[in-house]
């Protein structure tokens, strides 16, 4: 077991230093990119956060959608090779529902703010 | 700055533009992969006359292995003539280097006024007036690219139609060898409604903000043309209307400022074909698509070569195009 403080708080710490000391005192292309840099950290507070329940959510529709079981990586690789190989056709029982499902999880923590993000919210689940 | 080529420039542009006394206030302006922009002054008989250069890095050839589909920057420089002769508001060009200048491979064209960053387009005040009348007079624009005569320019340019273009997407994902299941799906969906693409004409291939001039009165220019080719027109609609080319204005389905029909309308009125909003929706998801695969592209460009955190960060993009592909093919959204 690791002391304290935990991830999460080391992440929002840094993110913190970063937009609110570090940014104010830069300037131009380093302003920016210290901007990209905190914005990162977020995509990672969010994954630490949200990843755990989305990727287990994530892998027992696969096992229902695929009817088998592997790592969650083996497992996408399969769903590719079978929407490649008409295995799996577009419209075939569980697949958009997935993807949706999947998509939402994925861009909830990379870009929570994203326009087609919102839309898709609006239209709700 | 002053860039070691300068002195060799100014003779080049001795002949193009008479009674030439000096070059000032030369400025880099951008530096990527394909291409370096420089802007600078040239004076004449007392006037001063502004001026853009665009070079292949360093002045050595453009790259045909840089993964990009760039045509060479004399090449540029004659579709943009063409271009302008049939009515495209796009820069003249005053000069195209030669071997014997020392300049490198490129030209010089006009320096217009105007803006080319979204975020100030779609915000500012200034703009304010002209965001109403934009998506038209794109439409306007590239109804006149997509009439341009290409008996001349055919020989020098690629012919890339809707299944070369998702054939050359794929080949791209596929080297990268990283499941996207959403992407599969929405090349799975695309294949059969690209193969129905029959239209050929000049295609821009960049046609999105960034490459348009924007000033309070409208559109005043359309610019860089390094991706020009033969294909369907409806990639230059479908590009312009992708979401990732809104800026956040998902409603203003071109570029954020505008409606398709606005545009379609436009591009009636300038000559264009009658075409079914349907048919640009595929092109859309196609941009999507593209956008999608593009941030893989910088991803890799991070493990490689760049390891700033721009780069890294715009590999998480990818997500943002799955989720208009989704909206777009899964709920019909445009």
């Amino acid at each position: 077991m690791m002391d304290q403080p935990a991830i999460r708080e080391l992440v929002e710490a840094v993110r913190d230093f970063l937009e609110n000391r570090a940014m104010p005192e830069l300037k131009g292309h380093t302003a920016f990119h210290a901007r990209v840099a905190a914005n990162a950290l977020g995509i990672v507070a969010r994954e630490l956060e949200l990843a755990g329940a989305a990727t287990a959510q994530e892998k027992e529709r696969l096992k229902t959608l695929l009817g088998c079981d592997g790592t969650v990586e083996d497992m996408n690789r399969e769903l590719c090779r079978r929407i490649r190989s008409s295995d799996l056709s577009l419209d075939a029982p569980g697949l958009a529902d997935h993807l949706e499902r999947t998509t939402r999880d994925k861009i909830a923590i990379d870009q929570p703010t994203y326009s087609g993000f919102k839309q898709a919210q609006l239209r709700g689940v | 700055m002053i860039p070691d080529f300068l002195p060799a420039l100014s003779r080049a542009l001795g002949t193009a533009i008479p009674g030439l006394d000096r070059l000032e206030n030369t400025m880099r302006l951008s530096g990527g992969a394909s291409q370096e922009t420089w802007s600078f002054d040239a004076i004449a008989n007392g006037l001063s006359e502004p001026l853009i250069l665009r070079r292949s890095p360093g002045g050595a050839p453009r790259g045909q292995g840089t993964g990009v589909n760039s045509v060479p920057l004399a090449t540029e420089a004659t579709v943009i003539e063409a271009a302008r002769k049939t009515g495209v508001a796009a820069p003249r060009v005053r000069y195209v280097l030669a071997p014997d200048d020392e300049v490198g491979e490129g030209y010089v064209m006009d320096r217009l006024a105007g803006e080319t960053l979204a975020r100030r387009i779609l915000r500012d005040e200034a703009f304010a007036g002209a965001r109403p009348k934009l998506a038209y007079q794109c439409g306007e624009i590239l109804a006149r690219i997509h009439s341009v005569d290409t008996t001349s320019l055919a020989s020098m340019l690629q012919a890339m139609d809707g299944a070369a273009q998702l054939k050359r997407y794929r080949d791209i994902y596929d080297a990268y060898d990283y499941p996207h299941p959403m992407f599969e799906f929405a090349f799975k969906w695309l294949e059969p409604r690209l193969a129905k693409s029959a239209r050929r004409t000049l295609v821009h291939g960049d046609f999105r903000h960034g490459n348009l001039l924007i000033s309070p009165n409208g559109v005043e220019a359309a610019l860089d043309w390094e991706l020009v080719h033969i294909g369907d027109p409806l990639e230059d609609i479908g590009w312009i209307c992708t979401n990732s080319w809104r800026f956040g204005a998902a409603h203003k389905v071109v570029g954020g400022f505008g409606d398709l029909a606005d545009l379609l309308a436009g591009y009636e009125a300038a000559g264009g074909a009658h075409i079914d909003p349907e048919d640009v929706r595929n092109w859309i998801v196609y941009g999507s698509l593209k956008w999608g695969i593009m941030c893989m592209t910088m991803y890799q460009a991070f493990l490689h070569s760049d390891h700033s955190v721009e780069r890294a960060a715009i590999g998480r993009r990818s997500s943002e195009t799955e989720i208009d592909l989704v909206n777009l093919i899964l709920h019909g959204a445009m």
